[in-house]
Formats: structure tokens, sequence, C-alpha cells
């Protein structure tokens, strides 16, 4: 079946492109929705030269739609961005990397219905921390983008998702309640490498900002 | 041992309608055994102490065009859970059963007039289908109403339905069921 990802860029919807190619569905192309609304319940927003370049990597075709952010605008952007692929790469499904939101999950179901596509969840209801291991095993590369809930701190920013980044997370998980996959916006994450991509993306620049226990790394990759 | 029915046409659905059941029973410590409807011999029903019939894709009713392939049920009387499609399966098992189409997606309350599974009065499920089942009564009471019936049990056997999927947000029923 030729499938279309949701991308933002992160573990999960990476992983998921990962899991439709190892079911053997074809990559069709990628969306990326670039929302102005930083606190978007649909989307983690990645930056629009960072996901061409992570489509590039992996020899896709992406398509970016901008969006205000505003909560049913926001689906109808969605909807226009899904539109366009169906009729450029004639997709019959859609991939998502939703794990436990059924706010972002239901949504994409319906526009999906709409459009008479599949929709396919790959990562639904699974053990956040299961998805952490398959990561390490399946040899992705993914650094910490973005840290937004206590007592996740500036710190973390850059460090890459390893064992023993699973073992702190985990700590502070059962200490402080934090989900520990980032689900619920805790962190964010990028990927660098990992088997769908034809070469690794290396950090060239990288600008840190923030205050607390909510800090943000912007980088520049290659 | 609990046998999960797969009914998914795509095996890639499998991940989303099919593993989360597993997770619930593996970390219960529960023994399980996964098979497609299409591969099920009487063996595997013969072996499992109870059965969970999964659903699947909202787009999926191919297995409506196989209902052949589920003539074991009415003569199991093992326990059967069956959920969306599997609750379809049960149902449509019987006579004067009758197959509607209606869309529901996402979180909706539902009332539990009568206990079902410990779950009693308002009760928010997930639902994601776009058939639902309306049972003959003389052999199915029903338990929940929500536009549609909701979950159901057979008056003299022990298969049970719901056209929710317990997996998400009701995950006790999955358990309580495991325990009968």
């Amino acid at each position: 079946m030729k499938l279309c990802i949701l991308f933002s860029g992160g573990k999960d919807s990476t992983y998921a492109a990962y899991l439709a190619k190892k079911h053997n569905h074809k990559l069709a192309c990628l969306i990326s929705i670039i929302s102005e609304n930083k606190d978007s319940f649909m989307f983690h927003t990645p930056s629009i030269e960072l996901a061409k370049i992570q489509a590039a990597a992996m020899n896709l075709p992406i398509i970016l739609q901008k969006t205000k952010g505003e909560k049913e605008i926001e689906l109808k952007d969605l909807e226009k961005a899904i539109k366009i692929a169906k009729q450029k790469y004639k997709i019959q499904g859609i991939v998502t990397g939703a794990v436990a939101s059924v706010y972002q999950a239901s949504r994409i179901q319906k526009i999906c219905d709409k459009l008479k596509l599949e929709c396919f969840n790959p990562l639904w209801q699974k053990d956040q921390n299961e998805i952490l291991e398959d990561l390490i095993k399946n040899k992705f590369n993914i650094i910490i983008t973005q840290v937004a809930a206590y007592p996740l701190d500036k710190s973390w920013l850059g460090r890459k998702i390893d064992n023993t980044f699973i073992k702190e997370i985990k700590i502070l998980s059962e200490k402080y309640k934090i989900n520990p996959a980032g689900e619920g916006g805790e962190f964010e994450s990028l990927v660098l490498n990992c088997p769908l991509f034809k070469r690794k993306l290396n950090i060239i620049n990288k600008k840190i900002y923030g205050e607390g226990n909510s800090w943000k790394m912007e980088v520049d990759v290659e | 041992m609990i046998l999960l029915v797969n009914i998914c046409k795509e095996i890639f659905h499998e991940l989303e309608f099919v593993r989360p059941i597993k997770d619930i029973l593996m970390s219960r410590g529960i023994k399980f055994k996964i098979v497609h409807y299409k591969e099920l011999k009487k063996i595997d029903i013969d072996n499992a102490k109870r059965i969970i019939i999964c659903g699947t894709s909202i787009k999926d009713n191919n297995f409506l065009k196989n209902m052949k392939s589920f003539s074991w049920i009415t003569g199991c009387n093992k326990p059967i859970l069956g959920i969306c499609g599997g609750m379809q399966i049960i149902g449509m098992s019987f006579r004067n059963t009758h197959l509607e189409k209606k869309k529901q997606i996402g979180m909706y309350g539902v009332d539990f007039e009568k206990e079902f599974f410990g779950l009693q009065g308002r009760v928010e499920v997930y639902e994601l289908h776009s058939r639902y089942i309306i049972p003959n009564l003389k052999d199915f009471e029903i338990f929940a109403v929500k536009q549609c019936p909701q979950a159901i049990k057979h008056k003299t056997m022990p298969y049970y339905g719901v056209l929710f999927h317990p997996e998400v947000r009701n995950k006790t029923i999955i358990e309580e069921f495991c325990r009968l």
C-alpha cells in the first residue's frame, strides 16, 4: 500500500514510518504541519528546514503545510495537505505516530475516513518505555531538543536517547509522574539518523534559550 | 491460555488492534496465543480457556464476507469477548441479528444500565466503527446503548460483545473477562 507519514521529525512519527516500511508498505511522501501555535494539541511543530533535510535524508518528497494552529482550522489545513498527497502521490493511507492521545488520533481518523483513506497508528497504546527501548534496539539516533516539565532542565538539551537516558527518565517518571516518552509534551526529540535515512545528519550550529524547566535548542543540521 | 483472534485484513493493523490487547495480557502475566481467523484450527479453540475476537480498522469490513470462518462460535460455549468487529461477528453468528451502518469515532459517554465487567453508570469509551449490530433480543441482552447497542451478553452462553475499544480507556473489561 502507498502510504503517507504525518511527520514531525521526532521519534514517534519517524519510528511509525520505519514500521510501515518494515511491513513492506511503500512510503510515498511525508506531510509536516508547520503551526504558528506552539501550544497546539494536534501537532509537534518541526522547523521547516529540519523537516526538509530529514525528508531528503530519507529520499522522500515532503508536503509542508502552514497553519495558524487555531483549533479546528488546523484540522482543515491538515485535510488540505492530505488531499494534496492523495492527488499527487496516489496514497492509499496515512501513518501517524499517535501513542495515547485520543484527541489527536480520532481527529486524524475522521479526516482519513472522509477522504476514504486507511489510517495506521502502529504505536497506538504502546508502553512508552518499550517505545524508547525499541528505538535504541533499531539504531535510532535521537536527541532531545526541547524540555517543558519539572524537573527537566537545560542540561537535558542535546542528550541522546540511550540506555542511560531511559534509566534516568524512568526514575523521574515514577517520582514526578512525567511521561517517559514525552507524550505529554514533557520533551521534544529530533531524529538525526535511523535505518530509513540514507545519510546521518550532523549538527553544525545550535542556539539554546529558555528558563527554569522550559528550554529549547534550535539546531542547524547538514 | 487466552486465544486472541485477529480479524485484520492488513497485517500492519495488528499493531493497533491486536498488540494493545496482547500487551494488557502480557503485563498481567496471562498466557495467550494470537491466530488470524483465516488460519484458526479446531485445536486452537480446544486449547483456549477464553477467546477474545479483536477489532480492526474502520475501513476494514472484510471479515463480514467470511462469516463461515466463524461457524465455530455458536457451538464453542467458552467465554468469548468480541471487540468492535468482534462484537459484530458474535451477533451475526446468531439468527435475526441485523447489521447496520453508523460511524462513531472518538470519545463518547455511554450509560451502562446494568453492571458490565465492573462498569456501571456513565462511562467514557473510545469508539471507532462504521457498523453496528442490533442483536436479536431472544438470544442477547443489551447492557448499554449510545445511539446503538454498545455492550451485549448472550443470555445462556458466556459470549460478550462491546462495540467500543476497551483496550484504549476501559482495560478493566479485558482484565475482568480474563478472570471469568
